[in-house]
Formats: structure tokens, sequence, C-alpha cells
């Protein structure tokens, strides 16, 4: 055993605008229908923001994690927020979250790996938490991808929902929940999706234009995931000296119903085992795992304490993917 | 096992049907109800099988194209 301290789950707390657009709502300006969308990604409506920003829906998913615990703000040492719609690129959404619940002591930044962010920050921060003097840790994962869609391309534009989730990590506890971990990139296929794209601007060159939003090869990623993700679970689980059935959830991004389910099917476990909520959000990127978490814990499938495994699995932009096997 | 009775192997597994249901002159689209996301995955398990590269779905619009598509990269 090294010399690095437990860390477990303390809580999770999440925040959806009160805003939904039903796919019949996007019909309105969009050549689409609840049909075509409903049974190619499972979704059936998305939560949208109108008048908050990402910062806005991570300090209220914040407050819900620490409200739960029972954990004063000012004993939070670390703020990590995964995002890939932040508010501006400086200050962070994690300084200005940081700020509203006044986590005076805590250390504070922003980490994007896109739709991965959340396993990402997860690992970053179970790390540095074991390693810190200080003994809580919050990880958040926040979204306003209504704001990088291009509200006129109907092949992305019915994808995504606004959210965040937020996860309170505790040291020197008697739970370890991080037993192990498989995460990856590959940058050479990043153009399969790109979102954000700024132009070189200075008095010296010539301003090209640029799509600002987000752009996606569907059949790309798709393949990547479905190359990449059933493979990346096996390791993390038979790494770690289990087997695919000694895991109770799966908890896999939500991006898309089909796409879980075909995951499922390759790695030959029941589909019961694969919860889901996209039906109601929509891909939250970064914010869809922890959401999904707080929802099963909401809904008694899932009990902190309990023991049970779960594997953690993000994928997306960058490209980047990853799991986490987690001991509740 | 031929390049046909693969691929009907393949395809009746993914789209949950009886092999009767699919033969050479099937038409994915229109005689199997399958959309984009299936045939992605059609093809890539095809793509999986005879490790080859399917560059687009354009034009494989029944079994028979799929067979004479991989025979073609095989030979």
């Amino acid at each position: 055993m090294s010399s690095q301290k437990k860390v477990k789950i303390r809580s999770v707390g999440k925040y959806v605008p009160d805003k939904v657009l039903t796919n019949d709502d996007l019909t309105e300006w969009l050549d689409t229908s609840d049909e075509w969308i409903t049974s190619r990604t499972g979704i059936q409506q998305r939560h949208i923001s109108t008048v908050e920003s990402t910062a806005d829906l991570c300090t209220k998913a914040a407050h819900e994690a620490l409200k739960k615990a029972g954990v004063a703000a000012e004993a939070v040492g670390l703020v990590i927020v995964a995002t890939m719609s932040p508010d501006a690129q400086s200050p962070s959404v994690a300084c200005t979250v940081q700020a509203n619940i006044g986590a005076a002591q805590a250390m504070a930044f922003d980490i994007n790996a896109a739709c991965s962010g959340f396993v990402y920050a997860s690992s970053v921060a179970e790390k540095m938490l074991s390693a810190s003097p200080y003994q809580y840790a919050l990880v958040i994962g926040g979204e306003v991808m209504s704001k990088v869609v291009d509200w006129q391309d109907r092949s992305t534009a019915v994808l995504f929902g606004d959210g965040a989730g937020a996860m309170l990590l505790e040291k020197n506890s008697d739970t370890h929940s991080f037993i192990g971990e498989d995460i990856h990139a590959d940058g050479s296929r990043g153009r399969s999706l790109v979102s954000g794209e700024t132009a070189l601007e200075n008095p010296l060159t010539i301003k090209r234009e640029m799509n600002p939003y987000l752009q996606m090869s569907g059949r790309d990623i798709f393949d990547f995931v479905i190359r990449s993700v059933p493979k990346n679970i096996r390791t993390v689980v038979e790494d770690n000296g289990l087997d695919l059935e000694d895991v109770d959830y799966f908890l896999l991004h939500q991006a898309n119903a089909r796409l879980i389910k075909a995951v499922s099917k390759k790695l030959k476990q029941p589909i019961e085992k694969f919860p889901q909520n996209i039906q109601y959000f929509g891909n939250t990127s970064a914010a869809s795992i922890p959401i999904l978490l707080d929802d099963l814990i909401e809904r008694g499938d899932i009990q902190l304490g309990s023991k049970q495994t779960l594997v953690l699995t993000g994928f997306g932009g960058g490209l980047t993917w990853g799991s986490l096997l987690i001991n509740l | 096992m031929s390049t046909f009775e693969k691929i009907q192997e393949i395809i009746v597994d993914q789209l949950d049907k009886e092999p009767e249901e699919v033969q050479p002159s099937t038409n994915f689209r229109e005689e199997l109800d399958a959309d984009s996301l299936d045939l992605f995955q059609i093809i890539n398990d095809i793509e999986d099988e005879f490790d080859i590269k399917i560059e687009t779905e354009e034009g494989l619009n029944t079994v028979e194209d799929i067979v004479k598509y991989v025979d073609e990269q095989l030979a």
C-alpha cells in the first residue's frame, strides 16, 4: 500500500436550467422530427439556459453537493470545473464558482477534455487531494452547450443540452473510492469534433474566416466510440482483478442511446446495467456523468458507502476517452 | 463460409433479423428498416471481420452491394 491517502465520494449534486425544449419545439425552425431524433439518439427533450451562465449552473450544482454533505465551502481546498463551454477564457469558470460559493481557501481551475472532462477532472482531483493538506475537493462538470452549437445545423443542434453536476471528494476516510483508471487521448483524430475555433488576429496577419460553432463527423465519432470504449471499459475492470459481471453499473457519457446500446452489446452486458437519462437532458458533455450519478442516487439505485462497484466512462472531443473504476 | 454468409451473419446479429430475411437482393433501408446508425455498426463489424476499410456507405444499398465491395477489397 502506497502512502497515498484514501479519497471517497462524499456527495453529489446537480442543476439544470428550468427551460425545456422538446423535439417538437425544435421542428419550429429545423427540418427534423420527434420520431427521427428519438429513434436515432434517444433524446426527447433538453434543458436550455435562457439567462444563466456556465458558472451559474456549476455554482448551483456545487451548493447542492455541499448542502447534502453538510460541509462548509471554506473547508474546500480545490475546485476543478470540467467544461468545453466556459463563460470566458479568463476568469475560469472554477474561479467564478469559488467566489460564488465562498470557498476562500481553495485553488481553482478549469479542465477541458470535452465530453471526457469529468473523468479527467476526477482523476486529477483525486490525486491532488490525496497529496495535499486539504480535506475536500469539488469536481464539477458544467456546460452551456446551447451557446456553442449552430442552431441552424440539424445534425448537431438536436443533440445537446445544458446542465451541471458536482461531486464532493473527501480525504482521510474509511473508503477509497478510486480503484483504478484507464484514460487516453488521440489528438491525431482531433478534427472529428471541433468547437469554438478562434482565428489568428493581429496587425501582422490577415484574419481567416472560421466557423466558431461545434462541428462533428458523426460516423468518425461513432466509429471511435464503438472501437475504443468497450476495450477501455474491459481494461479498467480486468486490470484491477475484476470481471465485467462484478460491476453493478456502467455510467457512460450520455451522448446517444444507440451508442450506449452498442457498447452494452459489445461487452455482452445487459442494457439494464447501463442507466440512461439522455431522454430528459440530451448530451450535456462534461456534465452528463455527474448528472446521471446524482439521478441514480436520488432514485435509490446507487447508495454512497454501499460498496457498489461502478465504472464511469467519458468519451468525446480531443479525441479523449477514459474510465474510472469506482468503489462506493 | 462465403463472404455473403459472413455478412449475412453480421446483419442478422445487428438488426435482430432471421437469416431468411437477409438475401443478396435485400435493401437495408427499405426492407430491413436500417437507418444510418445501423449501417455504421454493420460496416464497423464488417471492417473488423475482413480487416478492410469501407470509406463511405454511399452506394451500398443492398446486401449484394456490400458483398461485391468486400470481395473487390479482398481481391
